[in-house]
């Protein structure tokens, strides 16, 4: 293990296994997330009938949906609860007692927190759409596959990415918090979230004239454009613009984070004590 | 060159104010009024290397600001110091690598990691050779006695264990220099007395330098060999312990109790402050009448049953200082 890496590495390892004590919230988690995932699949089968031409077919959009359900977990949707503590408390300034950069010191923690949360979350709503589903009466609602092998390396590629780029927005929630130090921003980013990355509507369903537009904003690396690879919806010469799209703005963002968390831990007062 | 140099340090807080009421408030939300609040004000002192210092003063006097500076996560508003020829806040990554800092106020270690998990992580964050590490463990944890509780989570430990884990997690790296903000804050005797033998023994035995900030005045009797009072952001006096404790009081009293009931008790280079019955008690300047010279002087007028020497209570030194020097927060 290089040196460099070690301190960052050495937090993600021993954050995610703490992640991964928390399973009574996994179980609720998962409960929820199955129940949502089958309403909104009713939601969008209701949609379907009768229609014309779709830009992805219904099993497409099923799978694509029990994937939004499985992945849930990797959504920015809150800053670090740990870090919302000690920004309220005014303890921030104390991780700079720390020989590292602060900002990847953030970063693995969030990309532990993230990943240990979907691989509790994931395995359980797989089991019960893809494997325990199309045994009963509603098997065209199962989540299906990859369509090959091909769109199953994109994926594991594609999501992967995907960890890194919430983390990236992880950070950026964090470091917004210092600034205006309510947890709340959280909220605001929400709406957001889950709107741009597909979650509530998949981005291929929306209008054809904003698909570029769509494809190349930060939010649909975290769910679209990995799921539409997966379910074969995005390949080819697209699915290259997609993981390029997701690699830009995790570079973006890690930038735009670190040279902002320094500005903001330059001027941080630490008052009284 | 010395290990430590603090020159003119300035910190000003910007504190939010507003007018009392709802109609306060309500300018509150057009025009923010801002105070601002000196908490340092050109303190400047220097340490060699192997020194302990002890830092005291009223609340809010500036100790813990200027701690904070020197540990690097707090940026002065003027002046310029250096720690090991490294200014903390503008070298932090290679500063903080070199210091060890506790504060008795917070932990710095993992609440839900046993605690051998926090030292291996910080093992890794200081990037410290594992083989060394081992050593200095082992150690550090016998000389804390801290084997039996290793593998317990944090949040389970009491104060004082944990307090003995927090040293040992600030000297895992094998820093050359150690602060310590109120690390005896809510200890037991027991625990006080343990920790502050091992820091004694962490100065003198191993030249690491130390700079302790307490309100306890008997850490600073115990461990520090050289005081520095600060009151309202300035430095009020730099001197050793027992300079500073002469200077302040330098009445000390002889409590005599006579065989028998004696009249008018009258000894050279003495006054008598007060008696009870056949005990009396006499004062005198340390520095005209050596406490032997007196003693002498009243046993051989009287009989005497027994006689000791007091020093005045440290805190009562401490508080006259702070009163002579108007240090008490307003």
């Amino acid at each position: 293990m290089s040196t460099l890496a070690l301190p960052y590495l050495s937090v993600l390892r021993v954050r995610f296994q703490l992640m991964l004590q928390y399973r009574t919230a996994a179980w609720a988690g998962v409960a929820t997330q199955f129940w949502f995932g089958a309403i909104r699949v009713m939601t969008l089968v209701a949609f379907y009938v009768g229609t014309g031409q779709q830009p992805m077919n219904l099993p497409q959009v099923v799978t694509y949906i029990w994937l939004g359900q499985a992945f849930l977990a990797m959504l920015p949707w809150a800053p670090d609860a740990e870090i919302a503590v000690a920004v309220e408390s005014g303890n921030v300034g104390y991780e700079r007692l720390r020989p590292v950069d602060t900002y990847f010191l953030w970063y693995a923690r969030a990309l532990a927190w993230r990943v240990a949360n979907t691989a509790l979350r994931a395995g359980p709503v797989f089991i019960l759409a893809a494997l325990i589903l199309p045994l009963t009466a509603m098997a065209d609602w199962r989540w299906r596959l990859p369509t090959g092998g091909a769109a199953a390396a994109l994926f594991v590629a594609s999501i992967t990415l995907t960890a890194l780029l919430s983390s990236a927005f992880t950070a950026l929630l964090n470091i917004v918090l210092v600034h205006v130090k309510t947890p709340r921003v959280g909220n605001f980013a929400m709406g957001f979230t889950n709107l741009f990355s597909g979650l509530v509507i998949p981005l291929a369903l929306f209008p054809h004239w904003a698909q570029p537009f769509l494809l190349w904003q930060p939010f649909a690396g975290l769910a679209d454009i990995p799921f539409r690879i997966y379910t074969g919806a995005l390949a080819g010469a697209t699915a290259a613009q997609g993981l390029a799209s997701q690699v830009l703005w995790i570079l973006l963002l890690v930038l735009l984070g670190r040279w902002w968390l320094a500005r903001v831990l330059a001027h941080i007062d630490m008052q009284g004590g | 060159m010395a290990q430590i140099t603090v020159e003119n340090l300035g910190k000003i807080y910007r504190v939010t104010a507003r007018d009392p009421g709802l109609a306060g408030a309500f300018r509150g939300l057009f025009q923010r009024r801002h105070r601002e609040v000196v908490a340092l004000n050109q303190v400047s002192f220097s340490l060699e290397k192997g020194e302990f210092l002890g830092f005291i003063g009223p609340n809010g006097a500036g100790k813990s600001t200027t701690i904070k500076i020197l540990s690097g996560i707090l940026r002065p508003s003027s002046g310029r110091c250096t720690v090991s020829g490294l200014v903390p806040w503008e070298q932090r990554i290679a500063h903080v690598a070199r210091i060890g800092v506790v504060f008795g106020q917070r932990t710095q270690l993992w609440w839900d990691l046993p605690v051998v998990e926090s030292f291996e992580l910080l093992r890794d964050i200081y990037r410290v050779d594992p083989v060394r590490f081992a050593t200095t463990m082992e150690r550090l944890v016998d000389m804390l006695k801290i084997a039996p509780i290793l593998d317990t989570p944090l949040r389970q430990l009491s104060l004082g264990q944990r307090m003995r884990c927090e040293i040992a997690a600030a000297l895992l790296h094998e820093p050359r220099v150690l602060f310590l903000d109120e690390p005896t804050i809510g200890l037991d005797a027991i625990s006080k007395l343990a920790l502050r033998e091992f820091v004694k023994e962490l100065n003198r035995n191993e030249g690491v330098t130390v700079l302790l900030t307490t309100h306890d005045m008997h850490d600073i009797e115990a461990l520090a060999r050289r005081v520095i009072i600060i009151g309202q952001g300035k430095v009020l006096r730099d001197s050793s312990f027992e300079a500073m404790r002469n200077e302040v009081l330098g009445e000390r009293r002889l409590i005599v109790d006579f065989a028998d009931d004696v009249g008018e008790v009258a000894v050279e280079g003495a006054e008598v402050r007060a008696r009870d019955g056949r005990t009396v008690e006499l004062t005198f300047d340390r520095a005209k009448t050596a406490a032997h010279t007196l003693i002498a002087r009243v046993a051989a007028a009287h009989e005497v049953v027994d006689m000791r020497v007091e020093d005045p209570k440290i805190e009562e030194v401490i508080a006259r200082f702070y009163a002579m020097h108007g240090a008490v927060e307003a």
